[in-house]
């Protein structure tokens, strides 16, 4: 190498010290773009809707006076449909997702099953809507109850719980199973007493990131053709008598958070606009609870494990 | 020792099990193991009943829709408007609508979501992307129809800061706050994608003198793209099938632009027009969203094959 090459090279190198501090800020303000966003979103709503947020807020049906209306047919509403999308995507999911990690034989059903998942992911959540209007409001006539819009949102986030207990189980070393297999376990046994406990934290991240997706959704539910306007609490799931159950709540009409988000973002005045930013603000307030909550779980659970 | 020792004198006194009960005991065990098998399988069955329900809901009525209405007008007709007293349905102005809100948003999500991940997955340090990464998760939780809410209050009031004549629902606005909305999708994937790159291939290219950037541009970037071009479909797909945000600030009026500063309506924004109103059972009306809901659906049938494609085509193996 020459003398006089020095000089240049040390300009190629400065060149690209210069451009990777340059990628650096770009990197830096693109993440920017997305935490101001957030910030601004979160800001917005809570000083527009701050006023609103009061205990009347809760416990108010909605009405057509602003300062009046408040959203207690909606929470209500999403709490008793977050209960059917639960108790049906969860069942099946996490048995779905085991019969294809522990039980599948490699065959063609099997393979259709798997391409299927994956694709079901990618439908829009608009065209379950249109599933359930089809199937559950009218060829099964359950209306535009309760129980349609929970079991069209649990089939909507099956996808997200069958791949989540997926991954959980897949992490499981297989030495595992080989030694309860060599105690002479069988199938099941391994499943119900090894796979299923040590892969729980994994399906619970997925459940509850799930269920945070669920409770958003606005699209399907308005498309099976949910009221905006609901005046009134469906029946209390706790019946007076013996069996002290009561399952007329699911032939119930409803409406949801973010439906009743919606019915005030569409109004022009001002006054049901605070009513929309102090009902987002709940939302997202919900939404990031869960989310923390699966955050945590996956941070602080799955570290212990060591296998 | 002694605990063992009684408990095994226990089971010693009992009587001891003939052959035909131990094999009565294991026919019962295998009975119950194929009943679960079969139990599990029809939960996986569930999600192939969904698909099949799908394409049958939409196809069945779809079908219902073009008795009355020609394939050849829907695809051609410039003019979407069903609740006039003539009705004319061509679906050309709500897939121009749904286009350009989906080209806004892809114009602002790629470009972000690339370089967010480049930075994640080769500059920022493992500290920074613990703190990023669940705030990514967080921003792609956020309910859409709070996205809307922020398109229409926030967004495109400054946006008519910057262009004075704008309406106040525009596609611009809706497909921006879209954009920001798929940045988590995309970034995510994208990142997974270039961790997955071996570490033997940056150490080779550290060790001919590159530096980080030219790493990342030109090793990591190309040996990653099938999964950053899977990235980028799956966010068209969000963006294509996306409702919430254009059904709250792109307006409601079907219009037969590309030009984003006007208002418009998407495919999926007419479904929930729809829904929102009160159409009977079986009118030509309600079979509408469903001819609408299946060309969605096609739309992002589409896409997901071109992922397909795109992932055979450009898969780097190691």
């Amino acid at each position: 190498m020459k003398s006089e090459d020095i000089p240049s090279i040390r300009k190629i190198i400065r060149r690209n010290k210069r451009l990777e501090l340059f990628f650096a800020v770009a990197g830096f303000l693109a993440l920017l773009v997305g935490v101001l966003t957030f910030v601004a979103l979160f800001a917005q709503m809570a000083w527009s809707g701050w006023e609103r947020i009061t205990p009347d807020f809760f416990t108010n049906f909605p009405s057509r006076r602003a300062g009046q209306a408040g959203i207690l047919s909606a929470w209500v509403g999403s709490l008793l449909v977050m209960l059917v999308t639960a108790l049906s995507a969860v069942p099946l999911g996490v048995a779905a997702g085991i019969y294809l990690e522990e039980y599948a034989p490699k065959n063609l059903f099997t393979d259709i099953i798997e391409i299927n998942v994956t694709n079901l992911a990618g439908v829009p959540s608009i065209v379950y809507g249109l599933l359930a209007l089809g199937v559950f409001v009218y060829t099964f006539g359950f209306g535009q109850s309760i129980l349609s819009a929970g079991l069209t949102l649990g089939l909507l986030i099956l996808p997200v719980v069958i791949v989540a207990t997926r991954e959980a189980i897949r992490s499981i070393p297989l030495h595992i199973r080989e030694a309860a297999y060599g105690l002479g376990a069988t199938r099941w046994q391994v499943t119900r007493d090894h796979i299923v406990p040590y892969s729980l934290p994994g399906i619970l991240t997925g459940v509850i990131i799930g269920m945070s997706r669920a409770i958003g959704e606005t699209a399907p539910i308005i498309t099976i053709g949910a009221l905006t306007f609901i005046a009134f609490l469906p029946e209390s799931p706790i019946g007076p008598e013996f069996p002290w159950v009561n399952f007329e709540w699911l032939k119930s009409g409803f409406t949801v958070m973010p439906i009743q988000m919606f019915n005030w973002t569409s109004r022009p005045e001002e006054a049901f606009q605070q009513n929309a930013a102090a009902a987002g603000f709940i939302l997202v307030l919900m939404t990031l609870a869960m989310n923390a909550v699966s955050i945590w779980i996956r941070y602080h659970v799955r570290k212990d494990i060591k296998w | 020792m002694r605990e063992t020792n009684s408990g095994a004198a226990a089971l010693m006194s009992q009587p001891p099990l003939t052959v035909s009960d131990r094999l009565a005991r294991k026919a019962l065990r295998n009975f119950k193991e194929r009943v679960i098998e079969l139990l599990l399988l029809g939960a996986a069955s569930v999600s192939v009943l969904t698909t099949v329900g799908i394409i049958w809901v939409l196809v069945s009525e779809s079908f219902n829709f073009f008795s009355n209405v020609s394939i050849w007008s829907f695809l051609t007709d410039t003019m979407w408007t069903p609740l006039f007293a003539e009705p004319r349905y061509g679906i050309l102005p709500l897939l121009a609508g749904t286009l350009t809100t989906s080209m806004v948003a892809l114009v602002v999500a790629i470009p972000l979501g690339t370089t967010i991940a480049i930075y994640l997955s080769e500059f920022a340090r493992p500290a920074v992307r613990e703190v990023v990464k669940p705030f990514l998760e967080l921003l792609g939780g956020i309910p859409t129809i709070v996205y809307g809410y922020f398109a229409l209050m926030v967004v495109i009031p400054l946006l008519q800061l910057l262009i004075p004549d704008l309406s106040g629902f525009n596609m611009l606005g809706a497909g921006i706050v879209m954009g920001i909305a798929i940045i988590p999708y995309v970034s995510s994937l994208a990142e997974d994608a270039m961790r997955a790159v071996p570490m033997s291939m940056r150490e080779g290219s550290y060790a001919m003198g590159a530096t980080k950037l030219q790493t990342a541009f030109r090793v990591i970037f190309p040996a990653a793209l099938s999964g950053i071009l899977s990235a980028y479909i799956l966010g068209i797909s969000r963006a294509v099938g996306e409702t919430m945000i254009v059904a709250v600030a792109a307006g409601m009026q079907p219009n037969f632009t590309v030009n984003p500063l006007e208002p418009a309506q998407t495919i999926s924004a007419y479904i929930v027009q729809v829904a929102l109103g009160d159409l009977p059972h079986g009118s030509i009306g309600y079979q509408s969203i469903f001819a609408a809901g299946l060309s969605l659906m096609l739309m992002t049938l589409a896409l997901n094959l071109v992922g397909h494609v795109v992932r055979r085509r450009f898969r780097e193996a190691y």
